[in-house]
């Protein structure tokens, strides 16, 4: 659909060159939108003339050229002042309006992108937990730095933590299709807060001189490995299973269903396996290092998921009709 | 803080331990009070609690006018203080069931730091008979016929020091700025409860906190001042390298970080009970032209 301005043409129209017959054309239901602050009511923009095929993102591109401080991402329209955003795609001709919509504004605050956010929380820990692993100077006594653990699981756990950071690094740039481009931007200082002061807390047990290696030896580490491996694996599966659920630069919404890929068969018990790996893998990492930091982290990671699971499956059913039944949010029958 | 947070104003008249929560209704009442049942527990919460801070507040007065001195008046008033305190948390149980419109994370913050105050400083920082040594400077003056001396001379002074803050007078400063705003808050919980909000009670609640809230965080920061040397000295609640679980934790350096958050919190609640306190009783006010 193409916007049209009351003095232009529109590029799809079969009509004349002739300017003048345009305005005399009467059969052209040309729609026009006014823009008010969602708060205070104030008229913020009128658009005279607006093709009823016109998108929401078009709206919001032709708000952003009278206020450009206001850029699409970080704006907010919708038909009730107080109800839900419309979406970039509906079509101005379809919502509930008459000849002149009427919609609401809200600003939404500085927004940031998706894969700005994620790379910068995943690259912190991945640097942070080095520094530590290094024993770079400043963090332990003087006579330790630059030694190395005497304990073969702390090598270990170092070659872990970084592949696990590594991996969502390349997925978030060469995996992951993102519904939404952009996020507030106060969630990097929170995200980035968790992820990296988590990281730090961690790492400096581990990698401290004092570290004290699991109560079961070999057997332990040995064990712990494999759950994370297996996890990690299983992760990455739903991830590319997800992917390929989502044709590039849709936004299409399906059901998950198990592959021929046998780490997707969790898919039969559960709405979000991508979770219920990485709660696994943590549990792993923390078996493997015996160190509570990393079991507290593992806990509030898995409260966190949980929430976005249980979210997750709350919208999936009510989209979807005929959503299994046999499916819990991240944990198979049980939560 | 915790003195602060519990004064913190509810938006209108919230029902049992409603405190002041982001998410509030306004005065103009959009959601529906609890239950009848609901309803007669909370009064009878309300009261319960009223009369409990009522106990202290007497016990405070008797043990002033039976010792003659202010000091260690807390001994007095330990028990029920401790118990009616801790019953604060079943605040947290009636916001999170639903039977009180607050924020079940608000009140559990101000409950928990209320707890913390009274059993992890208070409580837990006793400790007696400790000798601690200390060199004094001792100065004589000496006369002699034809010339003054000047005399001086060092001494190690032993001394058998009480390690504790039970009987530091930041303890009573707190628990009077507690037990005066315990009993005006349940009161007026209760008379909220009961459609009977006797105008006093309500201004009492929005205006006494002004010397209040300072008085109950003067007394906090004091008493955690005054435990940090015990707790540094005999390593209470903190464990260090190496043990089995990697862990380690310094009581006295969360003490400290304890201690530095009350400078961001303190001056946010205060503003906003400020604010809370212009609207409710010129609320109020208008109300009362019209009648």
């Amino acid at each position: 659909a193409v916007l049209s301005f009351s003095v232009g043409l529109s590029a799809k129209s079969q009509r004349s060159q002739n300017p003048l017959s345009n305005i005399v054309r009467k059969n052209h239901s040309w729609k026009q939108v006014e823009i008010l602050d969602a708060k205070t009511r104030e008229k913020l923009c009128f658009l005279d003339k607006v093709e009823p095929q016109a998108t929401i993102a078009e709206i919001k591109n032709l708000f952003t050229k009278t206020h450009p401080q206001w850029y699409p991402a970080r704006q907010s329209l919708r038909l009730d002042p107080k109800g839900k955003s419309l979406k970039d795609e509906d079509v101005l001709q379809k919502l509930p309006v008459g000849t002149t919509a009427t919609l609401y504004f809200r600003d939404l605050g500085a927004q940031i992108s998706w894969v700005t956010v994620f790379l910068t929380e995943y690259a912190g820990p991945l640097f942070i937990y080095l520094l530590f692993y290094f024993r770079v100077p400043f963090i332990y006594g003087h006579k330790y730095d630059f030694t190395s653990s005497r304990h073969t699981v702390v090598h270990l756990a170092c070659i872990c933590h970084s592949f696990h950071y590594i991996k969502r690094l390349l997925e978030t740039l060469f995996v992951h299709r993102f519904s939404h481009g952009t996020m507030p931007l106060r969630n990097i200082f929170k995200n980035c807060t968790y992820y990296w002061g988590f990281a730090a807390w961690m790492a400096y047990y581990i990698n401290h001189p004092l570290y004290t290696p699991p109560t079961y030896g070999a057997q332990q580490v040995k064990l712990a490995l494999a759950i994370f491996v297996i996890c990690q694996l299983g992760n990455f599966s739903i991830h590319m299973a997800l992917r390929d659920l989502r044709p590039a630069g849709s936004k299409t919404r399906k059901i998950p269903y198990p592959t021929k890929n046998p780490f997707t068969w969790l898919f039969l018990l559960v709405s979000c396996p991508n979770y219920t790996y990485e709660v696994g893998s943590w549990i792993g990492f923390a078996i493997m290092t015996q160190c509570l930091p990393v079991a507290l982290f593992s806990l509030v990671g898995f409260t966190q998921m949980t929430i976005w699971a249980k979210g997750k499956h709350r919208s999936y059913l009510k989209e979807f009709r005929d959503y299994p039944p046999l499916r819990m949010p991240i944990i198979p029958f049980l939560l | 803080m915790a003195a602060a947070a519990a004064t913190a104003a509810s938006k209108g008249n919230g029902g049992g331990g409603g405190r002041a929560g982001a998410g509030e209704a306004s005065s103009s009442r959009k959601k529906k009070g609890p239950g009848p049942l609901a309803t007669a527990y909370l009064v009878i919460y309300n009261v319960v609690m009223t009369a409990g801070w009522l106990v202290i507040a007497v016990g405070l007065v008797r043990a002033y006018l039976a010792k003659g001195s202010y000091h260690s008046l807390y001994y007095s008033i330990e028990k029920p203080l401790k118990f009616f305190q801790t019953g604060a948390l079943l605040e947290i149980l009636h916001c999170a069931i639903g039977i009180v419109p607050s924020s079940v994370v608000l009140t559990s913050f101000q409950v928990m730091s209320r707890v913390f105050l009274i059993w992890a400083v208070t409580h837990s920082v006793k400790e007696s008979g400790h000798i601690s040594l200390k060199k004094e400077k001792v100065k004589n003056r000496l006369q002699t016929p034809l010339k003054t001396w000047k005399l001086e001379r060092q001494t190690t002074v032993c001394q058998m020091a009480e390690l504790k803050v039970q009987s530091e007078d930041s303890v009573l400063l707190f628990v009077i700025a507690w037990t005066i705003t315990e009993i005006i808050r349940y009161s007026f919980y209760t008379f909220s409860l009961l459609n009977h909000l006797p105008y006093l009670i309500k201004w009492a609640r929005y205006t006494l906190f002004i010397v209040l809230y300072p008085m109950g965080v003067s007394g906090e920061l004091l008493t955690i001042y005054a435990a940090l040397p015990f707790v540094r000295q005999a390593g209470l609640y903190s464990i260090s390298l190496p043990n089995k679980y990697n862990f380690s934790f310094d009581y006295y350096a969360f003490l400290i970080l304890i201690m530095i958050s009350y400078i961001p919190i303190f001056p946010q609640l205060y503003f906003h009970m400020i604010h809370q306190r212009r609207k409710i009783l010129s609320h109020t006010e208008e109300h009362k032209k019209f009648e």
